[in-house]
């Protein structure tokens, strides 16, 4: 049997095409029910290894697929770069190796270099899950985005989706954009001119710089994470002018129509990017958001992994 | 010393012809000649004769980084390429910003013997942007220094520029700049734009290289100095080298092979190989760069050869060294690139004659002539071949062109009439 997702890996979001993606949320669908049995685990990927590999911090993504490949009986290793052979300045191709030598059927990686998965899947037989790379993409994140839009609107197909704040740096911005094009969204980009990538002109997306002009109009809203340290390297002049052009506070969410939902990758900055009545108002997805990554990280596993050998 | 009689050469693009090289020299040239007792002969029929390819833009890591090259090595790639004279960059380690650091390099030169080996001196102490190396001293020594480069890095201070365009002029030296605002490619990985922000890697924009250029040539032209600006890589750049040369301003400009043919999107997949600085550009200013070296506003070919160590490049993008090998290539390149509309007279000016007059090694870039100094290459303008990063002779293995089937072949290359390329094998 091969799996059921004909892709040796997921680097981009645009390694997906609107069939795969489609699949991947239809999957998680289904996952997403077996986590209301009193028995979560599927024997699925039982005997696979999975190898969480971890250059970045991120607890969040981690766990998340951790508990995917655990609930779908694949052993787990976790290998994270703090106090591994990695800080005493081993190369990733070395860790390839090893990992390659350990038989890893899959690796998730997370990566402060951009195309560090791509490297990686240079060097290894098994599978590469981009779990993000520097500031370049995080394709689950993108899935586990979509399938919240779903999950709320019953759709995704036309819906108007604005895009806000850093784009420049942001790999959930870039995911996002490709799997939101696929889908047949429509996306606007809201940033100071400054956090916009100058070549976004050819990304299939609308770019705007006011935050007030897009809200009226919009389906979801989805706010970036700023972090604080841009406004030394003079992309904006201050936090407070950050909050105050870009952030969504109380009054800007009036102005939204009465279905749109707010969404947010996590970890905020209260009162920078997002207000926190906003953040814990009925509109926002951000708990859902996390809930759902264990079900599309479950959907991507089984349809890659799933069924070969 | 062998006497070589060399049948039926086009001397550039001149009809065929004989050749008699003889202690050193070309002794004569015409049809049928006879070599006397004990030539060698060579046939040469269907070959072109060029003067000696001359680079000004050699990176051979000696001293400091000999796993990765060394002058010999690197010596040994040139005369395959059909170099017969390279100019050693001075980043390296320690930088050449001494006499005793260029005598080093030009003595390590000699004895490898396979091309004249002239090292370009830093322009600042260690190369860092600060303080004035002895210029004068290395003027003066054995390695007679005549172009000054803190290539790789940009002299960026413009009060230390302008001195040091002036302080050269006391012995006809030349400034060659790297031209990159520092500030503005803090952290770059790439050419800014689309490519650039599809791979969320951080941009390199071109206006960081036209923006020195453009300070640099109004500064050349108020201290009545010669600026030579390094592997100019966009459009924009192009278009104020025009505006300065039809100004009177005496500047010269090269290009690299790699500038003329890739482009940016070979970062896709992020294999480093293709990391460079300047970075791979775009399309449009492939074509302009092209352009530019056919009407002469770019002056010369230089390689940047640039070796670096497996390890060095068998990693994460940003983490990689920039730089791609050249010097066995570059002709093949250039060729590809721009050769039906150089023709092989544009060849030997923009990859001889004219980086030898910018270097002033006057015994390089000539024609190959009675009485002239017997240093040229004889090369293959219809064979193919294809790029082999492990049968390259250069200790690295960073070549771009893996794979790729490229046009003229160097079967041999000649320095002062002795051999150093004989069947397209180095001597030794």
């Amino acid at each position: 049997m091969t799996p059921p997702l004909k892709l040796k890996h997921l680097l981009s979001a645009g390694d997906l095409n609107r069939d795969e993606a489609t699949l991947v949320l239809d999957t998680a669908t289904e996952m997403a029910a077996t986590a209301g049995r009193e028995v979560k685990k599927l024997p699925t990927l039982r005997g696979r290894t999975v190898v969480n590999l971890f250059y970045e911090d991120s607890t969040r993504t981690r766990i998340s697929f951790e508990a995917a490949a655990k609930r779908l009986s694949a052993d787990v290793i976790n290998f994270s770069a703090k106090g591994s052979s990695v800080s005493k300045g081993e190369s990733l191709k070395d860790t390839a190796l090893t990992l390659q030598a350990m038989g890893a059927d899959a690796v998730v990686i997370r990566h402060s270099a951009s195309g560090a998965p791509h490297r990686l899947a240079h060097w290894i037989d098994g599978t590469v899950i981009n779990a993000g790379d520097g500031t370049h993409e995080h394709p689950t994140q993108a899935l586990l985005d979509a399938y919240t839009i779903r999950s709320r609107h019953g759709r995704i197909e036309g819906l108007k989706v604005a895009i806000v704040g850093d784009v420049l740096h942001s790999r959930v911005a870039r995911s996002n954009v490709a799997l939101l094009h696929t889908l047949g969204a429509h996306v606007t980009l809201v940033a100071p001119p400054t956090l916009l990538p100058v070549g976004a002109v050819a990304w299939p997306v609308d770019l705007g710089f006011d935050l007030d002009a897009v809200l009226p109009t919009a389906d979801v809203v989805m706010m970036l994470r700023v972090q604080r340290e841009r406004m030394t390297d003079s992309f904006f002049p201050s936090e407070r002018e950050y909050a105050r052009r870009y952030g969504l506070d109380a009054d800007r969410v009036r102005s939204l129509p009465s279905h749109a939902i707010v969404m947010h990758p996590g970890p905020m900055n209260r009162g920078m990017e997002i207000a926190p009545e906003v953040a814990d108002s009925a509109r926002s997805t951000i708990v859902e958001q996390v809930a759902n990554g264990v079900s599309v990280r479950m959907a991507v596993l089984y349809l890659m992994l799933g069924g070969s050998r | 010393m062998t006497t070589f009689l060399i049948r039926g050469a086009r001397i550039v693009d001149g009809d065929p012809t004989d050749l008699i090289i003889r202690d050193g020299v070309i002794a004569e040239t015409g049809p049928n000649l006879t070599g006397g007792p004990g030539a060698e002969v060579i046939d040469a029929d269907g070959l072109v004769a060029l003067p000696g390819l001359v680079d000004l833009h050699t990176h051979l890591r000696e001293p400091g980084r000999e796993d990765a090259e060394t002058v010999e090595s690197g010596s040994r790639a040139a005369a395959l390429g059909g170099y017969t004279a390279v100019c050693a960059m001075a980043n390296t380690s320690p930088v050449a910003d001494t006499a005793g650091v260029v005598e080093q390099v030009w003595r390590l030169g000699r004895t490898a013997g396979l091309v004249d080996v002239q090292p370009i001196g830093a322009v600042t102490v260690g190369l860092g942007g600060e303080q004035l190396a002895e210029l004068g001293a290395m003027a003066d020594s054995a390695a007679q220094v005549r172009i000054f480069s803190d290539d790789g890095h940009c002299v960026a201070d413009p009060r230390l520029m302008r001195r040091a365009l002036e302080y050269v002029r006391a012995f006809d030296g030349v400034i060659a700049q790297h031209a990159e605002e520092p500030r503005l490619t803090d952290g770059a990985q790439m050419h800014e734009g689309i490519t650039s922000a599809r791979l969320g890697l951080p941009g390199w924009p071109a206006v960081a290289e036209e923006a020195i250029i453009a300070r640099d040539v109004l500064l050349a032209e108020h201290v009545g100095a010669r600026l030579h600006v390094c592997h100019v890589s966009t459009a924009g750049s192009v278009e104020i080298l025009r505006w300065a040369k039809a100004r009177g301003i005496a500047v010269t400009a090269e290009v690299t092979p790699h500038h003329l043919l890739l482009t940016d999107t070979r970062a896709d997949g992020y294999d480093p190989v293709f990391k460079v600085n300047p970075p791979l550009r775009t399309g449009a200013d492939v074509d302009a760069l092209q352009a530019a070296l056919v009407d002469g506003v770019i002056d010369v070919v230089a390689t940047d050869h640039a070796p670096h160590a497996v390890q060095d490049k068998e990693c994460e993008w940003p983490y990689a060294r920039p730089g791609m090998l050249g010097l066995e290539t570059a002709l093949s390149v250039v060729w590809l690139a721009v050769g039906h509309r150089l023709g092989w007279d544009g060849v030997a000016e923009r990859l001889s004659r004219a980086p030898a007059r910018i270097a002033g090694l006057t015994e390089h870039g000539h024609d190959p002539a009675p009485g002239r100094a017997a240093t040229f290459t004889l090369v293959d303008p219809a064979a193919r071949w294809t790029v082999d990063p492990a049968g390259l002779a250069s200790r690295s293995r960073n070549t771009p062109y893996a794979g790729l089937d490229l046009p003229v072949r160097v079967v041999a290359t000649f320095l002062r009439g002795e051999p150093t390329v004989v069947d397209g094998k180095a001597v030794r």
